[in-house]
């Protein structure tokens, strides 16, 4: 906005209208930017929306295209669970409950420790740990499973749960370890300082002043590890039986009353129920879930 | 500047400072490294072991095993052959496309059996890897800028991202299966009568659109992290002298977010090259479609020996890229600080 002119008056009108053309230009952006947001909401909630809509939707409108659920049922929900079609979707998810959980607490209970050193403690190859942690966490499943199919086959552990379990602890743990790690390392510290000038071991310093402390990040770190255990999918689809089988396999594997005809609203259905206790979880803890899936990475 | 603003998980304490002068006081130093050494070793152990366990003794028993030919019925001849040692025959049945023949010795596998695929299927994985992170880079870069901003919503903005991410890709291949369904609605919406999932070309868009509608948020998510560790004074400052909007994104926003930016990149390249669920439940990797991953998975049944082998080259080849991205793209995980020098530059 610098003005040729050298006459005062020319110059402010100049700045007048360049403040006009600022607010202007502000208002345009603000508006870009919600048009921007309603974009990004609608790509990221459209497709889940439909499958929930199509979940209550009658067999015989399962193409309907109103927005609007239209022609509603509960009958697709029945239909997930029923057992007729070979379609074991209420054990599945039991299974999925059971397997996540193990999963979820035995990489707590490992991890926790190993993030712990890592955030606090100062010794040689650390940086080899995290670079095999780190590794490990982006390790390629399919580089497990031909080994452990054999493996499996030979002790007679196929279908069973610990091999599911097993599998999916090299994983979980991994993202556990520096997704703790990175917390920790947030923590006011001083505290534990405290403790022990207060006559506190480590250890009892970690118990009692760190650990409570340190809930709320166990606490996410663990949505995170059910989250993933939860979602996992290629372990499972080789090394399960019908009894011990995911929702997620469970779901890939759903059959219909003919063979030659997708059930999708039960499928759907289904989807729904596995989805939605995510979905909630996630938008509970939104910030704090941020931060876990950022941390390991970025900050 | 990224050293300012939290110590990275992965990055010594020693340079973030304070931490080790943390211990009890009237220790000598070396004891107290010492004695730090003594606990992280415990308290690692578990861990350590836990990994060894789950993941070093798969690769080298796959390695092992990748140096063994299969036993059993030959699925070429219909005779049984013995297993025993087999040199590097595995890894050159795949990268060759031989398949043993009848007579002994080996010819070029047939059309449509899993050993004339690797070429294609390393294709097909890179084609999905190069196609989908571009996307989601491109895509997430945007989203982030947009959630970066202040504005009414922002948090349901941010809030709605979380969605398709949280959804499992099982059930996320289903549901774009349903949504690109002949009579689906993405056909009604574009007034278009294609067959997604039934020919080559429509196939891998299908799985391509699925996979950056389910993972472009976590990019989106890292990439906003990034942004918001740059002061809003750098842009201020850049205003007043007059940088345009382009000038201020290409100078300021892109150099800083570069070092969570390539990590993100990474991140998002070795899932990529892994690529299993979508594509398996979508399209059944079938119209070229199959990954690497839905080829060693479709070999296990037929062999575990070859399967080891296709396996360990999928390792590798995943490797080489990280190594590729660490080394000369500067997409440092393990040392960021260093990933921001280069970033500066």
């Amino acid at each position: 906005m610098t003005a040729a002119t050298s006459s005062a008056t020319s110059l402010r009108a100049e700045q007048d209208r360049g403040r006009r053309n600022a607010q202007n230009k502000e208002k345009w952006a603000q508006g870009r930017t919600y048009i921007s947001a309603a974009v990004i909401l609608i790509w990221c909630l459209a497709p889940a929306y439909w499958m929930v809509v199509t979940a209550f939707r009658e067999v015989g409108f399962t193409y309907d295209t109103s927005i609007l659920p239209s022609h509603v049922t509960l009958d697709n929900f029945n239909t997930a669970f029923d057992t007729s079609f070979g379609n074991r979707f209420g054990q599945a998810l039991l299974n999925s409950v059971f397997i996540g959980g193990v999963v979820t607490l035995v990489s707590l209970v490992i991890g926790v420790f190993a993030a712990y050193a890592l955030a606090r403690l100062n010794f040689r190859f650390k940086y080899m740990v995290l670079g095999f942690i780190l590794g490990a966490s982006m390790f390629p499943g399919v580089a497990l499973i031909t080994p452990l199919f054999q493996l499996f086959t030979n002790i007679g552990w196929m279908g069973t749960y610990q091999a599911l379990i097993i599998p999916n602890i090299s994983f979980v743990l991994p993202l556990t370890v520096y997704t703790m790690t990175s917390f920790f390392r947030e923590m006011p510290w001083e505290l534990e300082e405290s403790a022990r000038v207060d006559g506190c071991t480590q250890g009892q310093a970690f118990r009692k002043v760190i650990m409570p402390l340190a809930a709320p990040a166990i606490f996410t770190t663990a949505i995170l590890a059910f989250i993933s255990s939860w979602n996992e999918f290629l372990i499972a689809s080789q090394l399960s039986s019908d009894a011990t089988q995911p929702v997620t396999v469970a779901i890939a594997n759903f059959a219909g009353a003919q063979p030659n005809q997708v059930p999708y609203t039960a499928i759907m259905a289904a989807g729904t129920i596995v989805t939605i206790p995510l979905v909630i979880l996630v938008l509970v803890f939104q910030r704090k879930i941020v931060a876990g899936l950022t941390a390991g990475a970025v900050k | 500047m990224a050293t300012e603003v939290g110590p990275t998980p992965v990055k010594a304490p020693a340079s973030g400072g304070a931490p080790i002068h943390h211990g009890p006081k009237g220790v000598g130093e070396d004891n107290k490294i010492l004695s730090q050494g003594k606990w992280a070793s415990w308290l690692l152990a578990p861990t350590i072991i836990a990994l060894a366990v789950v993941i070093v003794y798969p690769i080298i028993s796959a390695i092992v095993m990748s140096f063994q030919k299969d036993a059993g019925l030959d699925p070429a001849t219909g005779l049984f052959t013995a297993g025993g040692p087999a040199g590097v025959q595995n890894y050159v049945n795949w990268l060759a496309q031989q398949c043993s023949a009848p007579a002994g010795g080996t010819v070029a596998c047939p059309p449509g059996t899993l050993g004339a695929q690797f070429w294609s299927a390393t294709a097909t994985t890179f084609f999905f890897t190069v196609v989908t992170v571009t996307l989601e880079t491109v895509l997430g870069f945007w989203m982030a800028m947009i959630m970066a901003r202040t504005f009414k919503g922002r948090s349901m903005v941010r809030a709605a991202v979380l969605v398709p991410w949280a959804i499992p890709t099982a059930v996320t291949a289903k549901l774009w299966f349903f949504i690109f369904a002949f009579e689906g609605i993405a056909n009604k919406l574009f007034n278009t009568s294609i067959l997604w999932t039934g020919s080559e070309w429509p196939a891998k868009w299908a799985v391509v659109i699925a996979d950056v509608w389910k993972t472009t948020p976590f990019m989106a998510l890292l990439i906003l992290a990034g942004l918001q560790m740059i002061p809003a004074e750098v842009y201020e400052a850049a205003k007043v002298d007059g940088a345009t909007a382009w000038q201020r994104f290409r100078l300021i926003t892109l150099p800083l977010v570069k070092p969570a930016l390539m990590v993100a990149i990474l991140f998002r390249t070795l899932d990529a090259l892994r690529m299993f669920d979508l594509p398996y439940i979508l399209t059944g990797g079938a119209n070229n479609t199959t990954t690497l991953s839905i080829l060693v998975i479709n070999q296990i049944r037929q062999g575990f020996n070859a399967a080891a082998a296709l396996s360990t080259i999928t390792f590798i080849i995943i490797f080489l890229v990280a190594f590729i991205f660490v080394r000369f793209l500067g997409a440092n995980v393990v040392e960021q600080s260093g990933a921001t020098g280069k970033g500066k530059k």
